[in-house]
C-alpha cells in the first residue's frame, strides 16, 4: 500500500536515506531494524511529513504522492504515526488525549461544534479498555506512568483509525510484562492495517514481525523473513561488534 | 486534579452569579466616581478575556495587544468627537488646517458603524497579521517581537498622522451618545451596566468555546503544536482563529474605555499598556478565564490606588510585581489558590491513610529500572 521510490533525504550534505525504494503491504507486521544513525527514523519522518525528500517519490494506495502534502493532510490519508520520546499531552486527561486524537472532521468549525455521539463513547471506552487504563480516565495523562504514556499514545494513533500506522521504539524502558502486552496490542491492531515499526529488541522483533528490513547508512541491506535475516552474511557483518541477540 | 479544583470553585455557577449580582449592584453603593473606575478595570478585564484565550490556552504571547484596544477606542472617539461637533470638522483638524472630513471619518457618523468596526476592524487586522505569520510557522518568540513592533508601527504612524488621528493629545471632549449626554451620571450608570452585561456574556461565550473539544485543542496546540499535526489539526488555523478572536474582544473593549473615560491617545495603546495588559493575565493566571478578569481588576486598583498616593513609584511597583509573579507565582492567583487547596488536600490524604503516595513511588521506582 505504502510505495517509495528512489527517495534521498539529505541534511546539508550528509544523505541519510539514499536512493531508498521500499514498500510496505496490508495487513503485516513491518519491522525496521539497523544499527545506530541508519536512517530508520528518518524513513519515519519523511512518510509522515517529519522531514522532506530532496528526490524521489512515495506514494500511498497508489494514488497520492505524500512528499508533497502537508502533515495534517497525510494524517487524512490514513498514515499515524507514534514518536520515539511519548509525548501525550500531560495538561489533558487521558480521556481528553484520545478524544482530540479520534477520527473527526479536524478543521476549526468541527471541532468547536464538536460533540461525542454514542458510537464516539463505545469507541472511547473500548480503547480504554484495551489499552488497561479504563480506570485512569479522568487523570491528566502527565501522572501516568512511563508505560502507560507509551500506551496512551499508541492508543491515539490508533483512535484516528489509521490504515498505516508508523511506530518508532514503542517499548522503549518498558518491563518484560508491558512489553509482551505491547506487541499482543501490535498483534491485534494488524489485523486489520499495516504496522511500521522501528526496534531494536531482537527479541521482541523476532516474536511479532511479519516482514523484517535492514537498514544501513541509508540504504535497504536486507528484507525478509527474520530467520532469513539472521542467517543472512551481510547484515551480520554490519551488526559486528553489536551483538545480535 | 487540578481541573477538578478549578471546576468546584471558580466555574461554580453561584459563584459566578453572586459576583455579577455585586456588579449589577455596585451602582447604589458607589459613588459616580468609583463606579467610573470600576467600569473602566471591567472593560479591561474583557480585553483580559481574550488575551487569556490566546497566551494561557493556545501558547501565543502577544505583546501588541494594546493595538487592537486601541483601533476600537479610536472607532467608538471619531464617532463620539462627530457626534459633539455636529458633523462638522473637529478642532484639532481646524488647527492643522483641513478643509474637509477625511474619507475614514466618514462612516464614523453612524454609531451603529462605528460600533461595529470598533470589533471588525480590530479583528481583520489580527487575522491578517495571524494568518501571514502562522502560516508561515513564525511562531513563539519571533511572533511575540513581531506583535511588539506592531506596536512600534501603529503608535509611530497615530502620532505622526496628526490632522486625522489627533496625533499625541488623542481624541477626547465628547458631549452625546446616541443623544445622552455622556458625562451624566445617569448615561454613566447605563454604560456602565452594559460594560458588566458584556463582560459576563463575554466570559460565558469563551468558557463554553474552552470547555468544548477546542479547549482541549488548544492546549495540545499550546502543548505540542507540532504532535497535533500530526494527529490531523492544521494548528495555524486554530492560532489565526484566537488571534482574531481576541483581537475583536481588545477593540469591544476599548470602545467601553473610551466611553468611560472620554479620551483616547497613543500613550494609552503603546508598549507600556501592552506589556501592563500580558501583566493582568499572569498575575491573575493564565489558562483560568476567571485569573485574568481578577487580575485586570486587582492590578487596575492598585495602580489607582498608588497613582493617588505615590504616582511616581507605580512603575517601579509595576516591575515588582512583575518579577515577583514571574519568581514566585508562575501560575498567578489562582495558582495560589490551587496551591492552597492542594496542601488542604494533601492534609486530608494523610489523614485518612498514605496509600496514595505508596502506589506513586512504586511505579516510579519501576519506570527508572526499565531506563537503566
Ligand atoms: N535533522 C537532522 N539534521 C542533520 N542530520 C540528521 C537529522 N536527523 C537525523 N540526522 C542524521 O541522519 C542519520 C540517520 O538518523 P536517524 O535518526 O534516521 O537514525 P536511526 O536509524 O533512527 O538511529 P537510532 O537507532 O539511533 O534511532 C544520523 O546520522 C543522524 O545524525
Ligand atoms: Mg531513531
Amino acid at each position: 500500500m505504502l510505495k517509495s521510490k528512489k527517495i534521498t533525504v539529505d541534511f546539508s550534505g550528509f544523505k541519510a536515506i539514499n536512493e531508498l525504494d521500499f514498500e510496505v503491504n496490508r495487513n503485516t507486521v513491518h519491522f525496521v531494524i539497523g544499527p545506530n544513525g541508519a536512517g530508520k527514523t528518518t524513513l519515519l519522518d519523511v512518510i509522515c511529513g517529519n522531514a522532506r525528500v530532496s528526490t524521489g517519490k512515495i506514494t500511498f494506495n497508489d494514488k497520492h504522492d505524500l512528499t508533497k502534502m502537508s502533515e495534517n493532510e497525510i494524517v487524512d490519508q490514513g498514515i499515524s504515526r507514534k514518536f520515539q520520546a511519548p509525548s501525550v499531552f500531560h495538561h489533558l486527561t487521558v480521556y481528553e488525549n484520545l478524544e482530540i486524537a479520534m477520527k473527526q472532521k479536524k478543521n476549526l468549525f468541527s471541532i468547536i461544534k464538536a460533540n461525542n455521539n454514542q458510537e464516539d463513547e463505545r469507541k472511547l471506552e473500548d480503547m480504554l479498555e484495551l489499552i488497561g487504563l479504563t480506570e485512569e480516565k479522568d487523570n491528566l495523562a502527565g501522572s501516568l506512568a512511563h508505560g502507560q504514556k507509551q500506551w496512551l499514545e499508541i492508543a491515539m494513533v490508533l483512535m484516528q483509525e489509521p490504515d498505516l500506522v508508523l511506530l518508532d521504539e514503542p517499548i522503549a524502558g518498558m518491563s518484560k510484562s508491558e512489553r509482551k502486552k505491547t506487541g499482543e496490542l501490535i498483534t491485534k491492531v494488524a489485523k486489520e492495517r499495516a504496522v511500521l515499526i522501528v526496534e531494536h529488541d531482537m527479541d521482541f522483533v523476532k516474536d511479532y514481525a511479519d516482514v523484517v528490513t535492514v537498514m544501513h547508512e541509508g540504504q535497504l541491506l536486507f528484507e525478509g523473513s527474520m530467520e532469513d535475516v539472521q542467517k543472512d552474511s551481510r547484515v551480520r557483518e554490519v551488526y559486528l561488534g553489536r551483538k545480535v541477540d | 486534579m487540578q481541573k477538578a479544583i478549578y471546576q468546584s470553585v471558580f466555574n461554580n455557577k453561584v459563584l459566578f452569579t453572586f459576583i455579577l449580582l455585586i456588579l449589577l449592584l455596585a451602582p447604589l453603593f458607589l459613588s459616580d466616581f468609583r463606579l467610573n473606575l470600576l467600569g473602566k478595570f471591567l472593560a479591561f478585564a474583557i480585553l483580559a478575556i481574550g488575551l487569556d484565550l490566546l497566551w494561557g490556552y493556545t501558547g501565543v504571547l502577544s505583546l501588541g495587544h494594546g493595538i487592537f484596544f486601541g483601533l476600537g477606542a479610536y472607532c467608538m472617539a471619531m464617532y463620539l468627537k462627530l457626534e459633539a461637533t455636529g458633523g462638522k470638522l473637529p478642532d484639532f483638524m481646524t488647527w492643522s488646517g483641513m478643509q474637509e472630513l477625511p474619507l475614514i471619518w466618514l462612516p464614523f457618523q453612524y454609531p451603529i458603524v462605528a460600533i461595529i468596526l470598533g470589533i471588525l476592524l480590530p479583528a481583520a487586522i489580527a487575522f491578517l497579521l495571524g494568518y501571514l505569520t502562522f502560516r508561515n510557522r513564525i511562531n513563539g518568540v519571533y511572533f511575540t517581537i513581531l506583535s511588539q513592533a506592531l506596536v512600534l508601527v501603529v503608535v509611530t504612524l497615530f502620532i505622526g498622522q496628526q490632522n486625522i488621528t489627533g496625533g499625541t493629545s488623542g481624541v477626547t471632549n465628547f458631549e452625546t451618545f446616541f443623544g445622552f449626554h455622556v458625562n451624566s451620571s445617569s448615561t454613566q450608570t447605563v454604560i456602565y451596566l452594559i460594560t458588566v452585561v458584556v463582560l459576563a456574556s463575554v466570559f460565558l461565550g469563551c468558557r463554553k468555546l474552552v470547555k468544548g473539544r477546542l479547549g482541549n485543542v488548544l492546549v495540545g496546540v499550546r502543548d505540542g503544536e507540532n504532535r497535533m499535526r500530526f494527529l490531523g489539526y492544521n494548528p495555524s488555523n486554530y492560532k489565526t482563529f484566537v488571534y482574531t478572536l481576541s483581537g475583536g474582544l481588545a477593540g469591544l473593549a476599548g470602545m467601553l474605555f473610551v466611553l468611560q473615560v472620554g479620551i483616547i491617545s497613543p500613550t494609552m495603546i503603546g508598549i507600556i499598556p501592552s506589556i501592563e495588559m500580558v501583566l493582568w493575565v499572569a498575575l491573575g493566571g493564565r489558562g483560568t478565564l476567571i485569573g485574568p478578569v481578577i487580575g485586570a481588576v486587582f492590578v487596575n486598583a492598585a495602580k489607582t490606588g498608588f497613582s493617588e498616593s505615590y504616582p511616581e513609584y507605580w512603575t517601579y511597583f509595576l516591575g515588582a510585581l512583575f518579577v515577583i509573579v514571574v519568581v514566585f507565582l508562575p501560575k498567578g492567583l489562582m495558582g495560589l489558590v490551587e496551591m492552597i487547596q492542594e496542601r488542604r488536600r494533601k492534609v486530608d490524604v494523610k489523614q485518612s491513610g498514605i496509600k496514595e503516595s505508596n502506589i506513586k513511588e512504586s511505579s516510579s521506582v519501576e519506570v527508572e529500572k526499565n531506563y537503566s
